[in-house]
């Protein structure tokens, strides 16, 4: 896993809804421990793509490689397994369950998963679940969500709830984590905290994958670029080369 | 006193059929009230309950019957553990088509399966001797222990008429005791359950399958067990009414009795807490036997008086609705709890 190795690999991925081609033979690369961004006009088919990605959907055609390892076509729970979390563009929280609960659920394998062992072996699943316990804490500590853990999931704001589908994703320990426009609708202050826990998480070794509209925030964020267009990648650079590129300007003012 | 024992005597009847019910109440707690699992054909799996445990247990076909299966005479464990396995291998095979569709598939085939159910037991009178019905089913250790109760009766023949009374009533204290053993059992088995991890994941799927499978869990596999297990428990709910009645037949599970009602008594007691699904049933019950006696009193037709009956529960159902959506007892807000 040498620094700026391929994490995520995409190769001539196509999906159809009807006859719409929402993804359409888009290939990409997304570099292991970078934030890349990626941008493109709404109906571009970027929240298709992550849902591509990470087996909410089937693709029609093309390749999903991760970590060199062919992942299309794997069920949900699967690809979570690999080591590739996502948020939702809209959160789902689950809402009658506590803040706590949210993220406790997220770790795979638990032992009590199993009605058997938690019924007649409570002792090695309630030393599991304190750790798992420790480990939702830490993660709430970091997000700052600490207060919030043992409130109802609806209860938090949309920005809250944004953090709380970050801290989720945190839970499964993934490599790569995608993020579904993490901006949208959250004051500035929330803003700048999620940045600093994306920069953060970078450092620990985490790679970002992530759909966003604000220029600015991309520029701040992200090292490479992708902007897609009617279903297929368009360009890819350095935001700097982004903002630039005249097809992309294109794309984004010949749809408006 | 002889009033007062009669009381008593009705009391211990009424907590059996209640506690009966509170044990169809927590299995359908599990699929509903932990999982969001729509069953409503729980008459169904009641059925097959009664049926199942009738069967293994009851006597041999009577020179009068149909059917020509059955009658094992087993003994009363081995029925409620048929019972519950029957039961655990339809809703297996309900949910193999239909766990993985929309939720409101589910409700059609529940629906669907307790009606072919239904039909089963009025027309394969081979098997169930069609609307004939079971007779005889032996209820546990009754023959020993009346037998002992008589025989104590009849060599203290001075005992003053409320206690021969409430004497004689000792087996049906006996039945309560099963019941509610039973019931505890099952409590104790949902308690801990929902509040493990297994749990945390049932009611992350009742909340949303989607994140659920986000997370890596196999929403199929987890709906599954709680289907299953619930309709086990409604299984061996079948069986110990069968055993108490001694007496059943198709229209003994009518929707009204075998589903609606559970319905009303878990929403009532409290979706999501086991305390108060029991709360639920026995409440309910009351409330049910409450207006038998009045429309009894009223001296009020059959049709009129089961209607009048089925409103009075609506109505009811609607103030706690309105007021309290929650139920007597609603779910705990935390319910993770292992330590
Ligand atoms: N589940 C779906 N069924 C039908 N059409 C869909 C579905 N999801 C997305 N689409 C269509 O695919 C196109 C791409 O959508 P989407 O990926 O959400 O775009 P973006 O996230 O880039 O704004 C849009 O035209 C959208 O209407
Ligand atoms: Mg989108």
């Amino acid at each position: 896993m040498t620094e700026g190795s391929v994490i995520l690999e995409i190769k001539k991925l196509e999906k159809s809804f009807g006859g719409l081609k929402a993804v359409d033979r888009c290939s990409i690369e997304v570099k292991e421990g970078s934030i890349t961004g990626l941008m493109g006009p709404n109906g571009a088919g970027k929240t298709t793509l992550f849902n591509l990605i990470t087996g909410f959907y089937k693709s029609d055609k093309g390749e999903i490689w991760f970590h060199e390892e062919e992942i299309t076509g794997l069920p949900v729970h699967k690809v979570v397994r690999k080591g590739i979390g996502r948020t939702f563009q809209i959160p789902r929280e689950l809402r009658e369950m506590t803040v706590l609960e949210n993220l406790m659920l997220v770790p795979d394998n638990q032992k009590g998963e199993y009605i058997w062992n938690s019924l007649f072996r409570s002792r090695s699943v309630r030393a599991q679940e304190r750790y798992i316990q420790d480990k939702a804490l830490d993660v709430l500590e970091f997000l700052e969500l600490i207060d919030l853990r043992e409130e109802y999931a609806k209860n938090l704001s949309s920005g809250q709830k944004k953090l709380l589908e970050l801290a989720k994703s945190l839970m499964a320990e993934p490599k790569l984590i995608l993020l579904d426009e993490p901006g949208a609708g959250i004051n500035p202050t929330l803003m700048k905290k999620l940045n600093r826990n994306i920069e953060q998480l970078r450092e620990r070794g985490k790679t970002f994958f992530l759909i966003e509209h604000d220029m600015d925030l991309i520029t701040y964020l992200c090292d490479t670029v992708i902007v897609m267009d009617r279903g297929r990648e368009l360009v890819q650079g350095t935001p700097e080369e982004i903002k630039k590129d005249e097809r992309v300007i294109e794309a984004y003012l010949g749809r408006a | 006193m002889e009033f007062f024992v009669g009381i008593l005597n009705y009391l211990v009847f009424f907590a059996i059929t209640a506690g009966i019910y509170a044990i169809l109440s927590l299995g359908l707690n599990i699929q509903w009230g932990y999982t969001g699992l729509f069953n409503i054909g729980i008459a169904g799996f009641f059925a097959v309950g009664a049926y199942t445990s009738a069967l293994l247990c009851g006597p041999p076909p009577g020179p009068m019957d149909w059917r020509i299966i059955g009658g094992f005479q087993l003994p009363f464990v081995v029925g409620l553990l048929g019972a519950a396995a029957a039961c655990g291998i339809i809703a297996l095979l309900i949910g193999i088509p239909v766990l993985r569709l929309k939720e409101d598939y589910l409700a059609i085939a529940t629906l669907g399966i307790a009606e072919v159910i239904r039909l089963i037991l009025k027309n394969e009178s081979w098997l169930t001797n069609s609307v004939w019905g079971l007779k005889h089913i032996p209820s546990p250790w009754q023959v020993p222990i009346q037998g002992k109760i008589f025989a104590f009766l009849k060599t203290h023949p001075l005992l003053p008429a409320w206690l021969q009374s409430f004497i004689s009533n000792g087996y049906n204290w006996f039945f309560l005791a099963l019941v509610l053993l039973t019931l505890g059992l099952i409590y104790w088995v949902s308690e801990k359950s929902i509040r493990s991890p297994w749990g945390r994941v049932l009611r992350a799927i009742r909340e949303d399958e989607v994140v659920a499978g986000a997370s890596g869990k196999n929403v199929f596999f987890f709906k599954m067990q709680s289907l299953v297990i619930g309709a086990m428990i409604m299984g061996i709910a079948g069986g110990f009414y069968a055993h108490y009645v001694k007496f059943i037949d198709a229209n003994t599970f009518e929707p009204l009795y075998g589903t609606f009602l559970i319905w009303v008594m878990l929403i009532a007691g409290g979706s999501g807490n086991s305390k108060g699904a029991i709360l639920g049933s026995f409440v309910i019950w009351g409330v049910w036997a409450g207006t038998d006696l009045i429309t009894a009193y009223l001296a009020l037709s059959g049709v009129r008086a089961a209607s009048l009956r089925i409103i009075a529960i609506g109505i009811m159902l609607e103030v706690i609705l309105l007021k309290r959506p929650q139920g007597m007892l609603g779910e705990e807000k935390r319910v993770s709890k292992m330590f």
